[in-house]
């Protein structure tokens, strides 16, 4: 513990003297991100899938569709639902066992994202309201970590539901069969896309890479629709913004992730 | 009308003269009290009503930490647990901490850290107890709002007080402090947790969708909330500490 603070406080301080200069350890400018390739199908036995890689950081996701009972309350909507892990093979610190803080809070981010977009249509997932729905999970799973995994599992949700295959059923006896073979396409409305900021100091950097993570001051995610419309968001970090960092973190956000989006429209289908 | 994340319903949110369904104005907060230093046994302690909301916080410390690895040589740590009671809600809630309550305790970790001088107490931890006695929306702002107080009251350094507030969006329409109906059936909400002196926003989350202009306009009226929240941050530890006229 006591090494790794001095490292900390080393690394800080050369992050902050690069940072006057208007320089990033790694190079990139301070809206800059890492370098994006985003893959999908790369999971043929899932209904949709997208391998993304940030940088050093790598995240899969799948999506399987299968049908659902529906919640008591919800009978005339289909049901989304977005996890993350992150896997032992991810990073040293990674650990098995019931999922710590920050991974709860990657899992519910990611599933924010992409459900208070209202990315799909749920009203038009439903077989027979308030007897069967058609789930859609999206599972993420973080196999290399180099920081900003909320970006890397929003990009990986984002494409994988995209590019997903909705499975048909027909309701015989009550109960939904599913006719092999026959698919219908996603019913998408938009494509939510995070754009995650440290704050370092004074200044704000986008796509923070870990060691920018490990000393930054504050983190806010901001999630952006296709209309450059605000989503979701959520700060951490152990200080806070003001209120002029906000907005400018939101304009960030939307020019940044309006980039983004175009990349992931152009995500190459089943490569490798 | 939208209905962009917002459930059915059969609630008017917003009628015709701009009168929302508990009958507040779209500006308007909902009544809050806060009485500091309910609690014998914890160091410092507050309950607070925020609406129908009704939390009692409890803060222990700084003491000594257990498990013993994660004390700190160079600071304290703080540690704080967001718990909703089984009977808060209209259905019966497992006691078990929900993934809901595990974010909700991080967020606000990290919201009041930068309030907390706690590199005065290293090796140490203190210790934030939140229980949310009643729920009716907009509970982790409440909480938020009351664990300050009690750490006030405990006597812990601060640089500030953190004052929550959400704003939000229903009908179509801006609003602030939103109540249950609201989130339920509502299109955003935006809880903002502001320290009024260092004019900094420590907490702060959002769902549901925002132009860029009404999310702006939401942190405008929701710090403004905040703003309004800490002056009875301020009287419940004044009327504490300075009600029998010794105010030295």
């Amino acid at each position: 513990m006591g090494s790794s603070k001095i490292i900390d406080q080393l690394k800080k301080n050369q992050i902050l003297e690069l940072l006057k200069e208007g320089k990033r350890i790694d190079g990139r400018a301070l809206d800059e991100v890492r370098e994006l390739t985003i893959d999908v199908g790369v999971i043929p036995k899932a209904e949709g899938s997208a391998r993304v890689r940030l940088g050093d950081t790598e995240v899969v996701a799948g999506v399987k569709v299968q049908p659902e009972r529906p919640f008591p309350d919800t009978g005339d909507k289909g049901m989304l639902i977005c996890t993350a892990e992150i896997l032992p093979i991810a990073h040293p610190t990674a650990e098995t066992g019931p999922p710590q803080p920050n991974v709860v809070e990657l899992a519910r981010v990611t599933d924010r994202g992409i459900r208070e977009s209202g990315m799909l249509d749920m009203k038009q997932l439903v077989l027979e309201k308030d007897k069967s729905v058609i789930g859609v999970f999206c599972d993420n799973a973080v196999t290399d970590h180099d920081g900003n995994l909320f970006d890397a599992c929003s990009y990986a949700s984002t494409a994988a539901i995209n590019s997903c295959k909705i499975p048909k059923y027909e309701m015989q006896d009550e109960k939904p069969v599913k006719i092999e073979g026959e698919f219908t396409e996603p019913p998408l409305t938009t494509l939510p896309i995070s754009v995650t900021m440290a704050k370092i100091g004074d200044y704000i950097i986008v796509d923070p890479n870990f060691d920018e993570s490990s000393i930054m001051d504050a983190r806010i995610t901001i999630t952006t629709n296709s209309d450059g419309n605000v989503v979701a968001l959520q700060k951490g970090g152990h200080d806070g913004f003001t209120q002029d960092d906000l907005i400018k973190c939101a304009e960030i956000s939307v020019r940044v992730g309006s980039k983004i989006r175009e990349i992931l429209k152009q995500s190459s289908s089943g490569v490798n | 009308m939208i209905k962009m994340g917002g459930r059915d319903t059969d609630i008017v949110l917003l009628d015709e003269n701009g009168i929302r369904c508990d009958g507040r104005k779209i500006n308007e907060t909902r009544k809050v009290s806060i009485t500091a230093g309910v609690l014998k046994n914890a160091n410092g302690s507050a309950y607070i009503e925020f609406g129908e909301n009704k939390i009692l916080v409890g803060v222990y410390g700084p003491r000594d930490v257990h498990p013993k690895h994660l004390s700190d040589t160079d600071t304290g740590i703080l540690r704080c647990r967001y718990h909703m009671a089984p009977f808060s809600v209209g259905e019966r809630k497992n006691p078990a901490p929900s993934r809901r309550e595990i974010e909700i305790s991080k967020v606000i970790k990290e919201a009041l850290e930068p309030a907390v001088m706690l590199k005065q107490f290293p090796r140490t931890a203190v210790d934030v107890f939140m229980e949310v006695l009643q729920a009716d929306g907009g509970t982790r702002c409440a909480a938020l709002t009351g664990a300050s107080v009690a750490l006030a009251d405990a006597g812990i350094p601060m640089r500030d007080l953190v004052a929550g507030c959400a704003a939000g969006k229903a009908a179509d329409t801006v609003i602030l402090d939103v109540n249950n109906e609201e989130d339920q059936a509502g299109q955003a909400d935006l809880p903002i947790g502001y320290m009024p002196n260092l004019e900094k926003i420590t907490l702060l989350q959002l769902d549901g969708l925002l132009t860029p202009d009404e999310y702006k306009k939401c942190i405008e009226i929701g710090i403004d909330g905040c703003k309004q929240v800490y002056e009875i941050q301020k009287k419940a530890l004044q009327d504490k500490y300075f009600s029998k006229g010794d105010d030295d």
